[in-house]
Order: structure tokens, then C-alpha cells, then sequence
């Protein structure tokens, strides 16, 4: 959590995590395991009257983003999110929503929006190719003008919340560069099917366009911007699940050092080994880094600072790496019973895993990394 | 508490950072030399192995460049203004040790001389002592070094058997102190010593003023690893110590030697507010991954994606440095973090530093082994002292514990002479 954060940020952060501890406590989250969709839409909604959707959407569209800390506010709330490896679509409904607020003709925005913001509608960003870099232009799916159409082919996986969604914002190669296209998931030419997900409260599907044809109307934005409008909805995206990895492994950590304190070997508590202390030590170490830098790259994001993209970057980076490294130290501080399904453990190490490795794994953002760090030294 | 008052001057009385930092611009360009490009690969902070005339001419350089930021009105920018400072805060000094970048700064003289010895005076020096010493240290007047480690144990600082007897109103300090960057050059010393045998160990501690020229200091450089000399050990041998130069109540030095070393790990860690450049100043942008790109430049390998991988993992930990040291500077300033907390950014700036140290090798491959002088034959004999940067100003070990023990909580390690008078713990193995 931002040490400098407000009175309103906090309130927001608060109020979130009341209503999740109350109406989703692990045992509920273990519970969804079964279920197909992985949240329940009531649920979504309850969680949109208090602002999960809201905050990158200017108050003009009847969204709640008034201070210009909005993906701040969302990364805090993602970080709540963590902390209960909460269910629920909050990335690709924000990064769908901000996209429509950045981008989006005043008939999109009339369309969609105000079904984002109450909850009824929920979205999901088709961006991810099967066998190509997350962070690579989109190629694996084309769009291919035909008269005032666009036809679209290809395949995008794994796609969050795919077969929940009510309309997909995919990513698609033209010609003139990259766009974003808003198809409708139950529309001719587009086949979604569920996948398996290792997150237990988290779907991922994958959305085959054999052909589908939407109108030139439903591109959002156009090709000349699409390559900038992914770009930073990249970075959103590493900022969030930064912050959400963040609030996992801080009470995967909490977790841990309080099993130390009350775990006894050999007539002393673990806490009291040197070999513990000097592992729970850099452990602390990556989780203030962590929280340090998740909260440095929303604020850059947020100002748009030069720097910003190699922040989130480096947040996804550093945060995907040694922060699901954390969370595995967790489960060897346990020992055996760290391994187990009836420990909570798990619930927080799927999560961590689940966004290191979509939108970027710590690898490719290493290599982002670079390639600011030279265009700006 | 981390910051004296002084630091944060009434709202309303505060040049706005951003104008600081364009007329800081202005003044530095106008005014300090630019780094010599052939240099840059140097170690800015130490001096390198030359010639003493070579070695005590860059510390001339060194004393005059501060006396520039003296003159300019740049010096002791978080300084309260009663003692020669600017009075103003962490971000102005962030700004202006941005702005330094491609330009000179006195970096030699930053550490130890204005942290942690400035800044320990600040938090316990009598004011006449204050008033005295550092308006001289910021006009480059004064250099000053730390004589803490003993040949004893350098982690057991509280362990020091070097001993002041009282002698009306002087002391008379016996003993000898170690690893002290600079003494050679340095001209006072922040002295800790033991006072009372017959107490426990961290009871019977008091802190000196000791002047490294006065009689019965005797000086011996230490050959490191690369060559570099910057290390001393003294001898001190019936070194007279009027009361005066006493800092902090007698016997109880180790609430002074506590504070010291959170100065200490607060510059190891690149967090402290009173040091200028970005050598050990807090920084804004990841300057070791541009040196990397550098290296990697001349080993025609920037292609490399294995290299830009590696370049860019050195860069993912220096921009979390950057982030983690103004997390908890602000942390500890808002008492939403404890003071113990510093040893985090200590930690992060052993990994930064020798991850580093471990691309460069990689990148320079056989050149490190057997190349021209330069950037890539330097990877290899920097890479020697590796080590350094996790054992000097405090161990990593000891950083470890700060953290389990002081910020976590977790049980200290079992101690079986924490009520033992100091006179009677083992010093060494039995029959020794």
C-alpha cells in the first residue's frame, strides 16, 4: 500500500476489504473452485456500486475518476483483490473500460459504459496469443477490411473471463498497424471455450474468430494510436497485477512469519534459528521492494512520466519474480503442511503465478526493461 | 524521527522543488566541471590507486569542489541553516543529486565525512561542537572518518576494547581501530570507545572527537584486494581527548553508536538526505544499468538478448532501490516504518551493487581476463572486491538480523553474557 495514500484512496481500499472479507472469505474462494464462472454476478455488481470499475473512467461518462490517481486507486484495490485471491474480472474490466474512456466514439462509450460501471456488463481483453510473447504486437489475429466491415481470423488465449464476458475487446493486425476491435462473444465467426485455470477463482478462455465480422464502427480507436493504446493498457495491466501479487504475498508473508513464531522444533520456536530469521529477512526485503515499487509505477503511470513505462516494467518484473518466490519460501518455512490443499497457501501462490505469467512473465519485461533503459540513457 | 526539524522548514517558507532544481541546473552547468568520459568507469567514491601526490591531489580536488557547492549556496542542502545548511528537504537533495549527473561532485568526502559523522553530531553534538565542525565540513574544510571497527571484530562494533581514561579534564584513549576509509586524509574521526570495564558490554561506551593528526595517532594503509589503499588502521596510544570533544553522556555511547550505525546503513543504502552526487545520494533514474549498457556497448554484445536480458535484470533491482529508498526514507520519516528498516535498503544495495558487478563479468567475458585498460579489462579487477559491497558499512549478516530481530520481531540470538561485565566475557578460545 502507498505509504503517501489519501483519505479517499484508503476509505476505498477499506470499504473493499470489508465487503470481501464479509461476502468472500477463503472458504468461499475454495468453494468456486467447482464453479464455471468463478464469480457470481450479483457478487460483481455489489462490487461495482463500490467503485471496482469506475476508476479509470472520468466522472463525465459517470465513472469515479476525479483525483487523477486512478490507476493508483485501482492498484490498491488490486492489492485487496490479492489479499483474498478474490474472485472476479477487476483487469480486463478496467482495462476495457479505460480503453473505451480513452478511445472509445461517444456511441461506444453510450454502448458499453454504463453497464461496466453498474456491473451488469462485464468485458474481457482479448490480447493474449497462443505461442508468441505477450509483449509482441498482435499477429495472430488479423482484421481484414471488407467493404464497411472488418473481418476477423484468428485465435487469442488465454483470454480472463472470456466465456463470462459480454463483449471482447480484441486485439487484432491490420495493414496500417495494430487495433482493438469490440466483438461480441456469442456472435457468427467467434467460438469461445473454457480453458483450465490455476487459479481457483480465475477463468480463462479461448476465443476463436474463423471469419467473424464486425463493422467498422466497433474498431476502438484507430491503427495510427492502436499500437500507443495497447501499449499503455500493457502497462496498466503490469501495474495491476503487480499491486494484486503485492497483497498476496504480503499475507502469504504474514502468514508465515506467524507460523515461525508459534511452530516449535527442538524445544525452540523456528523463529528463534538464525537459518530462519536470515531467509524471513530478505523475504521482508522483496515484499517492501515490492510494495515500493508497484506503488512508484502506478504513481509514474498515473502522472505519465517518462520513466513510467520502464517502472511498470520493473514492478511486473521484480514483483513476478521474486514475489512468487516468496510466496514458495512460505510454503518451505511450513514444511509439509505448506503442500497441502486444506493450507491456505495455495489460494495465494495461484494467484501470484497467475499474473506472473500472463501479460508479460518477469523475463520479457527484463528485456522491456533494457530496451527503455537504452532509449533513455 | 529521521530528519532534524530544521530539514522541513514551515510550509510556505520552502523554495518549490522544481524551482530548486532549475536553478540548480543552471548553477551546476555554469559552474561544476563536467566527469571526464574516460573516467566514468572509475569508482567515483574511492580514490583509485596511484601515486600519494596523485591520490592526495584528487582529494584536494575533492575539498574544493565542496567548497564550490559552498560558495554557490548548494552545500548541506538538508542542513539546518544555524550550522551552514539550506534547511530544506530529502527531495530538494534528490533533485540536485539528479541534476549532478554527467557533471563532478566531491564524492570522496560525502561518505563518511557528512554520514554518518554530520549527521551523528546533528542528532548529538553539543551545540558549540556543532557550530565548530560543521560549517567546516561543508566548506570542505573538514574531512572526517569513522573510527568504529576494531581488529577485534568489525561487526561487533558494541565489542570495542579500545579504552578512554579519565585524566582530569581530558581522556586518554588506547587501542586501535580499523578499516577506516580515509584516515590517511581525514582530519577528525568520530572515536568509540570503552569507558567502564565493569559493566556489560553496550554500557560502558563513550564517543570522542579524536583529530587524526594529533600525537599518538599512528596511521597504517591497507592494501585491498585491486590495490586500492583507501583503507587505514590507526594506533592510538595515549591519545589525550579534552571532555569537550565528548559526544553524548559518558558510558553511554551506544545510544550514539545506535543512531551512527542507522546513519551508516541509511547511506549504504543510497537513503540518506546529507549526502550530494549520486554516488551513495539517493537517485532518480537506475545509473549502474546505463554503465552496464555501456559495458555491454563496447563488448559489441547490446544484441545479445541473453546480455539485454541480464542488463535488464540489473535494471529491474536498481529501479526497485530507487522505489524501496524513498519508500522507507518516507516510512521512517512518517513513523509508518522503524528506523530498523534502513537495513532493507542496506540489503538492496549489496544485491544492486554485486549483481551488477556479476553482469559486467559476464558481458566482458574474456576481456575482464585479459584486455586493454578500460571498461572491460575494469570488470574483472572490480569484480575482486565484490565482496565489499555486502561487508562494508556493516554486514549483510548483521543487516539480516536488524531486520528478523529489530523490525520483525523475532527472538534475538541466545546471549549468555548480556549481564556479564564486559571485563569477563571471552575475548577469544579458551587458554588463548
Amino acid at each position: 500500500m502507498d505509504l503517501l495514500a489519501t483519505d479517499d484512496q484508503t476509505f476505498l481500499w477499506d470499504t473493499t476489504r470489508t465487503f470481501l472479507e464479509r461476502e468472500c472469505p477463503l472458504t468461499t474462494v475454495r468453494e468456486l473452485a467447482g464453479s464455471a464462472d468463478g464469480f457470481d454476478r450479483d457478487f460483481w455488481r455489489q462490487g461495482a456500486s463500490l467503485g471496482w470499475t469506475s476508476l479509470l473512467v472520468p466522472e463525465a461518462l459517470g465513472g469515479g475518476a476525479i483525483t487523477g490517481t486512478g490507476v493508483a486507486d485501482l492498484a490498491g484495490l488490486a492489492e485487496v483483490f490479492g489479499a483474498h485471491a478474490a474472485p472476479g474480472p477487476l483487469l480486463p474490466t478496467n482495462v476495457v473500460a479505460a480503453a473505451l474512456a480513452r478511445r472509445g466514439t461517444a456511441e461506444q462509450q453510450a454502448e458499453l459504459v454504463g453497464g461496466l460501471l453498474s456491473g451488469e456488463t462485464v468485458a474481457a481483453w482479448a490480447h493474449a496469443q497462443p505461442a508468441r510473447p505477450a509483449l509482441a504486437p498482435p499477429a495472430g489475429v488479423t482484421a481484414t477490411r471488407d467493404g464497411d466491415d472488418l473481418v476477423l481470423t484468428g485465435v487469442k488465449a488465454p483470454v480472463e473471463a472470456g466465456a463470462q464476458a459480454d463483449v471482447l475487446l480484441v486485439t487484432a493486425a491490420t495493414t496500417d498497424g495494430p487495433v482493438q476491435v469490440l466483438v461480441d462473444p456469442r456472435g457468427p465467426g467467434v467460438a469461445v471455450t473454457p480453458l483450465e485455470s490455476v487459479d481457483l477463482a480465475r477463468r480463462y478462455a479461448r476465443v476463436e474468430l474463423d471469419g467473424a465480422r464486425v463493422p467498422a464502427s466497433a474498431v476502438v480507436g484507430d491503427p495510427a494510436t492502436g499500437r500507443d493504446d495497447i501499449e499503455w493498457q500493457l502497462q496498466l495491466a503490469a501495474v495491476v497485477q503487480s499491486a494484486e501479487i503485492v497483497g498476496a504475498a504480503q499475507v502469504a508473508f504474514d502468514l508465515t512469519l506467524a507460523w515461525t513464531f508459534d511452530r516449535y522444533t527442538f524445544g525452540r520456536p523456528l523463529a528463534s534459528y538464525q537459518a530462519i530469521k536470515h531467509r524471513v529477512a530478505d523475504m521482508r526485503l522483496w515484499l517492501e521492494a515490492g510494495h515500493a515499487l508497484a506503488a512508484a509505477a502506478a504513481a509514474d503511470l498515473d502522472a505519465g512520466a517518462a520513466a513510467g513505462p520502464e517502472v511498470a516494467s520493473a514492478a511486473k518484473a521484480y514483483t513476478g519474480e521474486h514475489l512468487t518466490d516468496l510466496v514458495q519460501e512460505c510454503i518451505q518455512l511450513h514444511g509439509g503442511i505448506g503442500l497441502t490443499y486444506d493450507h491456505d497457501l495455495h489460494l495465494f501462490l495461484r494467484r501470484v503465478v497467475a499474473d506472473r505469467v500472463t501479460h508479460g512473465t518477469p523475463a520479457e519485461h527484463r528485456m522491456r526493461v533494457t530496451d527503455f533503459r537504452e532509449l533513455a540513457s | 524521527m529521521t530528519w532534524p526539524a530544521a530539514a522541513a522548514p514551515p510550509d510556505g517558507d520552502v523554495e518549490p522543488v522544481e524551482e530548486f532544481r532549475a536553478r540548480a541546473r543552471a548553477w551546476i552547468a555554469g559552474n561544476l566541471p563536467r566527469s571526464d568520459p574516460a573516467r566514468l568507469h572509475l569508482p567515483a567514491y574511492r580514490i583509485t590507486a596511484g601515486t600519494e601526490e596523485e591520490e592526495l591531489a584528487e582529494v584536494d580536488r575533492n575539498r574544493r569542489l565542496q567548497r564550490l557547492l559552498w560558495d554557490g549556496g548548494f552545500a548541506g542542502i538538508c542542513f539546518p541553516r544555524e550550522y551552514g545548511g539550506l534547511g530544506l528537504t530529502p527531495e530538494h537533495q534528490r533533485a540536485f543529486n539528479a541534476e549532478t549527473t554527467g557533471y563532478e561532485t566531491p564524492a570522496l568526502i560525502q561518505v563518511p565525512t557528512f554520514v554518518p559523522c554530520a549527521a551523528v553530531l546533528l542528532d548529538f553534538g553539543t551545540e558549540e561542537q556543532k557550530r565548530r565542525h560543521i560549517p567546516a565540513m561543508l566548506r570542505g574544510e573538514e574531512i572526517w572518518m569513522q573510527f568504529l571497527s576494531e581488529p577485534s571484530g568489525g561487526s561487533d562494533v558494541a565489542g570495542a576494547l579500545t579504552t578512554a581514561l579519565r585524566d582530569g579534564d581530558d581522556w586518554i584513549l588506547n587501542g586501535s581501530k580499523i578499516w577506516t576509509t580515509g584516515a590517511w586524509y581525514a582530519d577528525y574521526g568520530l572515536c568509540l570507545v570503552r569507558t567502564n570495564w565493569d559493566v556489560p558490554k553496550h554500557r560502558g561506551l563513550t564517543v570522542f572527537i579524536v583529530g587524526v593528526r594529533q600525537p599518538g595517532v599512528e596511521l597504517h594503509r591497507i592494501e585491498m584486494i585491486d590495490g586500492n589503499r583507501e583503507f587505514c588502521q590507526e594506533f592510538l596510544t595515549d591519545v589525550r581527548v579534552p571532555d569537550s570533544n565528548r559526544v553524548g553522556e559518558v558510558d553511554d555511547g551506544w545510544t550514539v553508536g545506535t543512531r551512527w550505525m542507522f546513519h551508516e546503513r541509511n547511506a549504504m543504502g543510497g537513503g540518506s538526505p546529507y549526502v550530494t552526487g549520486v554516488r551513495h545520494g539517493n537517485v532518480e533514474a537506475p545509473t549502474g544499468a546505463d554503465r552496464l549498457i555501456d559495458v555491454a556497448r563496447r563488448a559489441g554484445r547490446l544484441g545479445d538478448p541473453r546480455v539485454r536480458e541480464l542488463v535488464g535484470g540489473h535494471a529491474v533491482l536498481a529501479r526497485a532501490q530507487i522505489a524501496l529508498t524513498r519508500r522507507v526514507a518516507t516510512g521512517v520519516q512518517l513513523g509508518r516504518l522503524p528506523d530498523s528498516a534502513t537495513a532493507l535498503t542496506r540489503l538492496m544495495s549489496a544485491e544492486v551493487e554485486q549483481r551488477r558487478l556479476d553482469v559486467a563479468l559476464e558481458i566482458a567475458g574474456p576481456a575482464a581476463a585479459g584486455g586493454e585498460p578500460g571498461e572491460l579489462f575494469h570488470a574483472g579487477t572490480e569484480y575482486l572486491l565484490r565482496q565489499q559491497a555486502s561487508i562494508g558499512g556493516g554486514t549483510t549478516e548483521m543487516a539480516r538480523n536488524n531486520v528478523a530481530e529489530r523490525m520483525l520481531g523475532m527472538p534475538r540470538e541466545h546471549n549468555p553474557y548480556t549481564n556479564v561485565p564486559f571485563r569477563d566475557v571471552p575475548k577469544g578460545p579458551p587458554g588463548a
